[in-house]
């Protein structure tokens, strides 16, 4: 069999890759994805998707169970946990099939195996008996990453789970401890906590969402409080002692107390690591950090046309992140001129529990101890009308700006919807907006998004519906 | 999929250019290396080759088309395989094809490091793009945002360029010193002074548009002074007799060669002289590379001898030779006359006794060479009779003062005045 011969070849479909692909494809190389599972990678199977889908039940549910306060009656409200898995499913095979569908359209050959690097122009794709060999003048590695287990806490699908085991429950687990109140743990405390489960969240630092600004984590986990949910933050896990049909954990709290939690489940979220064996990365001698590939700000390995994009290189380990990198390592492949490193400070975070969280930039703490002197706005969802009329006033839109230059130094939300708001600040720090831009932009009324203007408005001491 | 042929820049200054001549038409099967068409641009003509195999299927310009801007699709290829059916929903323009499909045969390809280094192209309309957080810390700084360079997209200048300049001491901007926009049009347009038909129109072609825009730049850009000094040749002169009465067939040192020694070697001794204004730094060139001003049909083009520090004579003699050849052919590559950190201009061989030059950017100091002639001169009390030439230094005094300046025509003279220093 003769070996075909590519511009470009991505190693993983995921949102880096497969981005990656059409961009290069679009700029006129012959391209190829080498992917051994799904096309979508974990952000469309086992990630950002199917996770949205399960929480929109949960929404729904939540609504349902309140249908009063909006003058609707529902009685006998109850759910099919597999129904709903069912549909969290379907949304990512649909997604999944989109992206075939993307690859035909821009004429990029996916090849279903196990990739392996050979030489820096060479690679194997393992497929069962089958292998095969393409050459590749350029190839971007981005086979992600997966959950981070910790000793004695390999996940066994039944008592011990990480994202993936939690996104397909067989049962509804009457309790739960989720350990690690990053992201991933808190969006699986709020769709189970939402749907009746007893949660117990366990934070080793003194807060929960700890990359989040201060305020607005304290305000989320308020509201996650008054759900019901118990958070354990500054606590330390003991041990877990598994069974049958549940697990004992040991905690050592804030204050020093020992405490034991007997629950059907617990759910490992306390990071990522990098798929970074069976490449060929050692015969390359490309440089690994840990689980992470090292790269520079073009995304340009040690090994000259090799590239490594995504949650298989530096944070932030987000899908949006991936894929601007993808495109970006096209375009630079291709020799653009004008395009540019990413800058993480513009890259905004998402968190979809309930209430949503979201975030660009520095925290208030982080532009302290950059040296800058800030000035800060709020403003309340309750000052908001769109939200009242939403009955979501839950929530606090928070701008921190340099008190000299006027830069939107970042954003902090948490409430209904914020996730879909960020974006506003986000392209506001893009294009580096000071606050008289902001202040000088009409927002659409009624929405949420005015809050986004009353908060910069507020900074500056100048706020009008508070 | 089929492939678009662009517009290639073949200089990095380039953003235009002609369509002088189409080699293939289409329906013409072409393999990678037969030339595709000639494109003409201000200073050079080059021509560009197909990368892959395939067919013409569309020529999309014209030839003869002018102005056609970089990047551009002129025409299409269809691979092997493929007929006219692919064409269908292909969108020519679709953000660009790869540059590495129509590359240039001598042109520098666009490397991905470019990208790395800002944008250092001036502005040269009225409108300067820069952010609103980069507008407002220049007015707090009092920075000049028009001198800045800017490398946020499309060139735009953003936060980090003004905090760069800041850091890198950036002109001030002075209230009473607003800078220009520079344009192609006089403030008054002559026509007014004139009665119609008391004249002949000439539209100006590139080159004379290029000198015209580079040279105001570089007036109103770069603070220009002068220096001067008188160099006797007479030991020159005689040292040039005897080597080209021994030298080999066909090599014939001139005055100007000598000249060009000279001034590569004051140039590594005073490396502070060859140097470009980049703004927030200084570029310390390794290499002399030197400029010399050929007059050619419509206007001038400064090729340049490259690492001139490191030839001999008779190398430097056959480098000018080349380049001027080239030059008035109209055959040099982009890469041989864009740069350089220092340039020469002689206008000796027309008598002129001394004149000024105007600084060729990115250089900082162009030297202005009269003719050697018999003059009088004062040794030991007594009135003699040397050959003599005077030589003028313009600098730009951003970054070579008048001492620096000084201190390079002390070094020159003394290997004109003594020409056995140069063998060293």
């Amino acid at each position: 069999m003769t070996e075909k011969t590519y511009d470009v070849v991505v190693i993983g479909g995921g949102p880096g890759g497969y981005v990656a692909a059409i961009r290069a494809s679009q700029l006129g190389m012959k391209t190829a994805v080498i992917e051994r599972d799904k096309l979508g990678g974990v952000c469309l199977n086992w990630g950002c998707i199917p996770t949205k889908a399960l929480l929109r039940s949960a929404e729904v549910y939540h609504l349902m169970q309140n249908a009063s306060d909006f003058g609707l009656k529902a009685d006998g409200i109850s759910f099919d946990i597999e129904a709903v898995v069912k549909r969290s499913r379907k949304v990512s095979e649909r997604l999944s099939g989109g992206i075939g569908f993307l690859m035909k359209k821009n004429k990029i050959d996916v090849i279903a195996g196990e990739a392996g690097l050979i030489d820096p122009t060479t690679i194997t794709v393992k497929s069962g008996k089958d292998s095969q060999t393409v050459k590749a003048k350029n190839i971007i590695l981005a086979t992600g990453a997966r959950a981070r287990t910790l000793p004695d806490l390999e996940p066994d699908g039944e008592v011990i789970w990480t994202a993936k085991e939690a996104m397909v429950p067989k049962s509804m687990p009457k309790s739960l401890l989720v350990i690690g109140s990053g992201a991933i743990g808190i969006e699986f405390a709020s769709f189970y906590n939402t749907m009746g489960a007893d949660v117990t969240v366990v934070e080793m630092v003194d807060r929960i969402l700890p990359a989040e600004d201060a305020e607005i984590a304290a305000l989320a986990a308020k509201s996650f409080k008054a759900q019901g949910m118990k958070l354990l933050t500054g606590a330390k896990i003991e041990k877990v002692e598994k069974g049958a049909k549940n697990a004992k954990v040991t905690v050592t709290t804030s204050d020093g107390k020992t405490e034991t939690h007997t629950v059907d489940v617990v759910i490992c979220a306390v990071g990522i690591v990098g798929n970074v064996e069976n490449i060929g990365l050692e015969k390359l001698g490309i440089k690994v950090d840990r689980t992470h590939i090292s790269v520079n700000q073009w995304c340009e390995t040690n090994v000259k046309n090799i590239f490594a994009i995504g949650d298989l290189v530096g944070p932030p380990w987000l899908a949006h992140k991936a894929s601007h990198e993808g495109a970006m390592v096209a375009e630079r492949i291709a020799g653009h001129v004008d395009i540019h490193p990413l800058d993480t400070s513009k890259i905004p975070g998402c968190t979809y529990c309930h209430p949503q969280v979201a975030s660009v930039g520095l925290t208030e703490e982080k532009a302290k101890e950059a040296g800058h002197k800030v000035k800060v706005g709020r403003f309340p969802f309750t000052g908001n009308g769109k939200a009242i009329a939403l009955g979501d006033t839950t929530g606090l839109i928070k701008t921190i700006f340099d008190e000299k230059t006027g830069e939107l130094l970042g954003a902090h939300m948490v409430g209904a919807e914020v996730t879909e708001l960020i974006q506003g600040y986000t392209v506001a720090r893009t294009m580096e907006a000071t606050e008289a831009d902001l202040m000088g932009t009409v927002f659409p009324h009624p929405t949420l998004s005015e809050m986004m203007h009353e908060s910069v408005l507020d900074a500056f001491d100048r706020a009008l519906h508070i | 999929m089929p492939i678009s042929i662009l517009m290639p820049a073949l200089s990095p200054t380039m953003e235009e250019g002609t369509l002088a001549k189409w080699h293939v038409k289409e329906g013409d099967v072409v393999s990678s290396g037969d030339v595709l068409a000639e494109i003409e641009t201000d200073k050079a003509t080059m021509e560009i080759e197909a990368i892959d195999e395939g067919t013409v299927a569309k020529l999309l310009v014209a030839e003869g088309t002018e102005a056609v801007p970089v990047n551009t699709a002129i025409a299409i290829i269809l691979e092997d395989g493929e007929d006219a059916s692919a064409l269908e929903g292909f969108d020519v323009n679709a953000e660009s094809a790869p540059v590495v499909e129509a590359a240039a045969t001598v042109a520098p390809a666009v490397t991905p490091t470019a990208s790395e280094k800002p944008n250092t192209q001036p502005a040269t309309g009225s409108r300067i793009f820069s952010s609103p957080l980069a507008r407002r810390i220049a007015s707090q700084e009092g920075v000049d945002i028009a001198s800045l360079a800017g490398s946020g997209p499309r060139g735009r200048i953003v936060k980090k360029d003004v905090e760069a300049a800041l850091a890198g001491g950036a002109p001030k901007a002075q209230a009473t010193l607003q800078a220009m926009p520079i344009g192609q049009q006089p403030a008054i347009d002559p026509r007014v002074y004139f009665e119609d038909g008391s004249y002949d129109e000439v539209p100006l072609d590139k080159m004379r548009m290029t000198i015209a825009r580079r040279l105001t730049q570089s007036k109103q850009e770069i603070p220009h002074y002068y220096i001067s000094v008188d160099c006797e040749l007479d030991a020159l002169l005689q040292a040039r007799k005897d080597l080209n009465a021994h030298a080999d067939e066909g090599v014939k040192i001139s005055v100007n060669d000598f000249v060009v020694r000279a001034a590569a070697l004051a140039l590594k001794k005073v490396p502070d002289v060859n140097v470009s204004y980049a703004g927030n730094a200084v570029l310390k060139h390794h290499h002399a590379d030197i400029g010399i001003a050929v007059a050619i049909d419509g206007g001038l083009i400064t090729p340049i001898i490259a690492k001139a520090d490191e030839k001999g004579l008779a190398a430097i003699s056959a480098a000018a030779k080349d380049l001027a050849l080239r030059a008035r052919e109209r055959k040099l590559k982009p890469s041989e006359f864009e740069g350089g950190g220092f340039s020469i201009s002689n206008l000796g061989m027309f008598g002129v006794k001394n004149f000024t030059a105007v600084i060729n950017p990115p250089q900082s100091a162009i030297l202005a060479v009269g003719a050697g002639e018999p003059r009088p001169v004062i040794k030991d009390g007594q009135v003699t009779a040397a050959t003599v030439m005077t030589v003028t230094l313009s600098c730009d005094h951003r970054v070579i003062d008048g001492a620096l300046g000084a201190q390079f025509l002390q070094v020159f003279k003394r290997h004109i005045e003594l020409p056995a220093s140069m063998l060293m």
